[in-house]
């Protein structure tokens, strides 16, 4: 065994702190001994497949006899690290969720890091080590990838890119072009918690009980739906702009409008008090293992049990429906049976959640 | 929710709904001085419900909505200082001013900061001491307080990088300018209930007595204003103008004497500008001239500038009760919540935004 298999083979953080210092220098992205031994010292051991070990400058993959989904996000959240979640999950299931919306099976991912200057080992080694466990949960090799340090202030610490292929299963949801009027508006668990998360986090408030990120994988549910046949005519997940987004996305592709009953739409005590706290409504606040789904009236029971027997859709609820298009694209029944608009979401409340 | 879910039950809400209407028996108009109330009105359907039997006015309760541009621009100006890190609540940052809102002002390379409460800007100056920070602040009695607060702090902890550029308003004077109006149209007043939690509300008897109007110390809970409200029609159809507190569980008569004392000890009550309204007699609070240290356009050399129109927009009208926002020519179409023209379609708590916002849907039209 020479050195290098050595390296690669030990644990995560392998060399003497006098040796890499506690902090992440510019020559660790210079492309040279000290960017290769980033590599083989802390994302080989982790990630390590077939394909990444071949270091090659593009991943080879066997084609599949259908289509395949394709899809690409860049992760940037301050803090890093919030109850719930973390950027290095965030970037592995965000991805991911994104595939299984699409109807999807999620297989390859790709991992770009952009690293601040300064950041320490063992920031990154905690992000890395949650990459790790979420691929493996979600199933999905990450068989490509970079790595760049930058200099202090040309990133805030890290930000992280992952693009995602995965098989596409026959029936794909058709989306929102399909939407028909009485179709029923499905929300597969409480609403918010991620952007209520990301703002405690970062604000410091110390709500109890404190707001606790969704962050987790959907392909449990979406998977089941698909081989039970109870195919969605739309599924999205409710990241930016929360569930309200998608409502107004949705009724614009459709030229229908959107109702949902505010009672029956689920809401955390936590993400409540926040929302009552700070002035927010809680359909604008994104969620990142949430989603909304359309689904024909006479599916509606099927597609219940199913979701119900997953624990992260286990507390979906109805919200609502379609209908022939009005004026106003999106309502919302209040307290008194009034029928309201539903604001649309306009610029960030919170800037970089994800 | 425990103090949430009790004052929004569907059932108690009807309930007071029809006991409301039953006993009126002409269109009163009553005016909110809240931006809070105005909001909880339309996003719960309240005036929507009551519109052929109530006339609601939503004056100037928004004090985003009532800083005079000038007074953004020289927040504006202060920003673009290369020693200066602005601090303000994320309202302010997308009021327009005449030169331009402070996001845009971040956008070409300003330091601009949001932030929770002064104090959050006290502590960033504690932690920067090489930057000057500003904190621009806006409110009614309730927020003058934690201003108060953050200046005695920051002389307490010989903080020479702290300084205030602050446009405190006050209730009271407000709900005065509306009424003296030639044209006034407002018959009775709900009193905002947050504010009265700070300032009491004994000194509204004056205010009752004076103009022989109701005035009803109001929460912002749906039952709380259908309560206020109620309230406020048994006073006006037994023609018996007094003062009633219906926000007995936050409200008490004199108040939080020690946020009082607060105010008192650092700011002085003075004649200032409102957006719109121009000068309003003892409408605002100043630094007092010992602690003149702390003003920020004083430190800085900011000469106020001087006031101007506000061109078509009608926010004006809008506040006095003239007029709803949808009569306004540029509602909806060049002044939304995107494109603000005027600050009551940019503050979350503007009366513009509420209507934009939590617009009754029209008949369908497309089927």
């Amino acid at each position: 065994m020479n050195d290098l298999e050595r390296e690669t083979q030990s644990s995560h953080c392998p060399l003497p702190v006098g040796d890499h210092g506690d902090q992440i220098t510019l020559a660790y992205g210079e492309g040279g001994k000290l960017s290769r031994r980033l590599l083989h010292e802390r994302l080989l051991p982790r990630f390590g497949n077939e394909q990444l070990r071949l270091l090659g400058d593009a991943a080879l993959l066997p084609t599949t006899s259908g289509q395949i989904a394709f899809s690409t996000d860049a992760y940037t959240v301050s803090p890093l690290f919030f109850r719930g979640g973390d950027i290095g999950k965030l970037a592995v299931f965000g991805t991911v969720n994104d595939l299984a919306v699409s109807g999807a099976r999620p297989r390859w991912l790709s991992l770009s890091l952009v690293i601040e200057e300064g950041l320490a080992w063992s920031v990154l080694d905690r992000v890395l080590d949650s990459i790790q466990i979420a691929a493996i949960t979600a199933d999905v090799a990450i068989v490509t990838g970079d790595t760049k340090v930058v200099p202090r202030g040309a990133v805030d610490k890290l930000f992280i890119t992952t693009s995602g292929i995965g098989d596409v299963l026959i029936p794909s949801p058709p989306g929102p072009i399909a939407l028909q009027p009485e179709d029923v508006l499905i929300v597969s668990g409480p609403i918010g918690r991620h952007g209520a998360a990301i703002l405690c986090a970062r604000e410091q408030f110390d709500f109890d009980p404190a707001p606790t990120s969704d962050c987790s994988l959907l392909t449990g549910p979406l998977a089941a739906l698909h081989s039970a046949r109870v195919c969605p005519r739309a599924v999205r997940d409710a990241t930016r702009g929360g569930v309200a987004a998608i409502l107004y996305e949705w009724a614009e592709s459709s030229q229908l409008s959107c109702v949902i009953d505010e009672s029956s739409v689920p809401v955390d005590a936590a993400v409540r008090a926040v929302c009552e706290l700070l002035g927010l409504d809680p359909l604008h606040l994104a969620n990142e293992g949430t989603f909304v789904l359309a689904t024909p009236p006479e599916l509606v029971e099927r597609t219940m049990t199913i979701l119900r027997q997953h624990h992260v859709s286990l507390r979906a609820e109805v919200i609502g429906r379609l209908r022939p298009r009005r004026t106003v694209p999106v309502t919302i029944v209040r307290a008194l049976g009034r029928e309201v608009t539903l604001a649309e979401p306009s610029g960030a409340p919170l800037p970089r959640i994800c | 929710m425990k103090f949430v879910d009790e004052y929004r039950h569907s059932t108690l809400l009807k309930n007071q709904l029809a006991e409301l209407r039953r006993g009126i028996t002409q269109r009163w108009v009553i005016m909110d001085v809240c931006g809070g109330q105005t909001h909880s009105l339309l996003r719960h359907g309240l005036e929507e419900a009551l519109d052929d039997v109530l006339e609601l006015a939503h004056g100037p309760g928004c004090p985003v909505c009532v800083t005079p541009a000038e007074v953004i621009d020289d927040a504006v100006k202060l920003a673009k200082r290369p020693d200066v890190v602005l601090a303000s609540f994320g309202d302010m940052l997308r009021v327009p001013g005449h030169t331009g809102s402070l996001l845009q002002a971040r956008a070409a390379g300003a330091e601009v900061r949001t932030v929770y409460s002064p104090v959050d800007a006290l502590q960033l100056a504690a932690k920067e001491p090489h930057k000057q920070i500003v904190f621009f602040g806006v409110g009614f009695e309730t927020t003058a307080p934690a201003t108060a607060l953050a200046v005695l702090q920051a002389r307490q902890l010989k903080l020479r990088n702290f300084s205030l550029l602050v446009h405190h308003v006050r209730v009271e004077p407000a709900m005065r300018a509306v009424i003296q109006l030639p044209d006034n149209r407002v018959q009775g007043f709900l009193a905002a209930g947050h504010v009265c939690t700070v300032t009491g509300f004994a000194h509204y008897r004056k205010f009752v007595d004076e103009f022989q109007v109701p005035v009803v110390v109001t929460g912002f809970e749906p039952s709380d204003l259908l309560a206020g409200l109620t309230e406020c029609v048994r006073l006006l159809e037994l023609r018996k103008p007094q003062l009633r507190n219906q926000y007995e569980r936050a409200a008490r008569p004199e108040g939080n004497v020690h946020a009082q004392h607060l105010i008192d000890e650092v700011y002085a009550v003075a004649t200032i500008p409102w957006r719109g309204f121009g000068e309003i007699p003892d409408g605002g609070l100043v630094l007092r001239s010992q602690l003149s240290d702390f003003d920020a356009r004083r430190r800085f050399g900011i000469i106020a500038s001087p006031s101007s129109s506000d061109g078509e927009c009608r926010s004006v009208d809008v506040m006095a009760g003239r007029i709803k926002p949808p009569d306004c020519p540029l509602f909806g179409n060049r002044c939304t919540p995107d494109m603000p023209v005027g600050a009551p379609m940019v503050s979350s708590e503007g009366a513009c935004a509420a209507y934009f916002s939590y617009a009754r849907p029209f008949e369908r039209n497309h089927e």
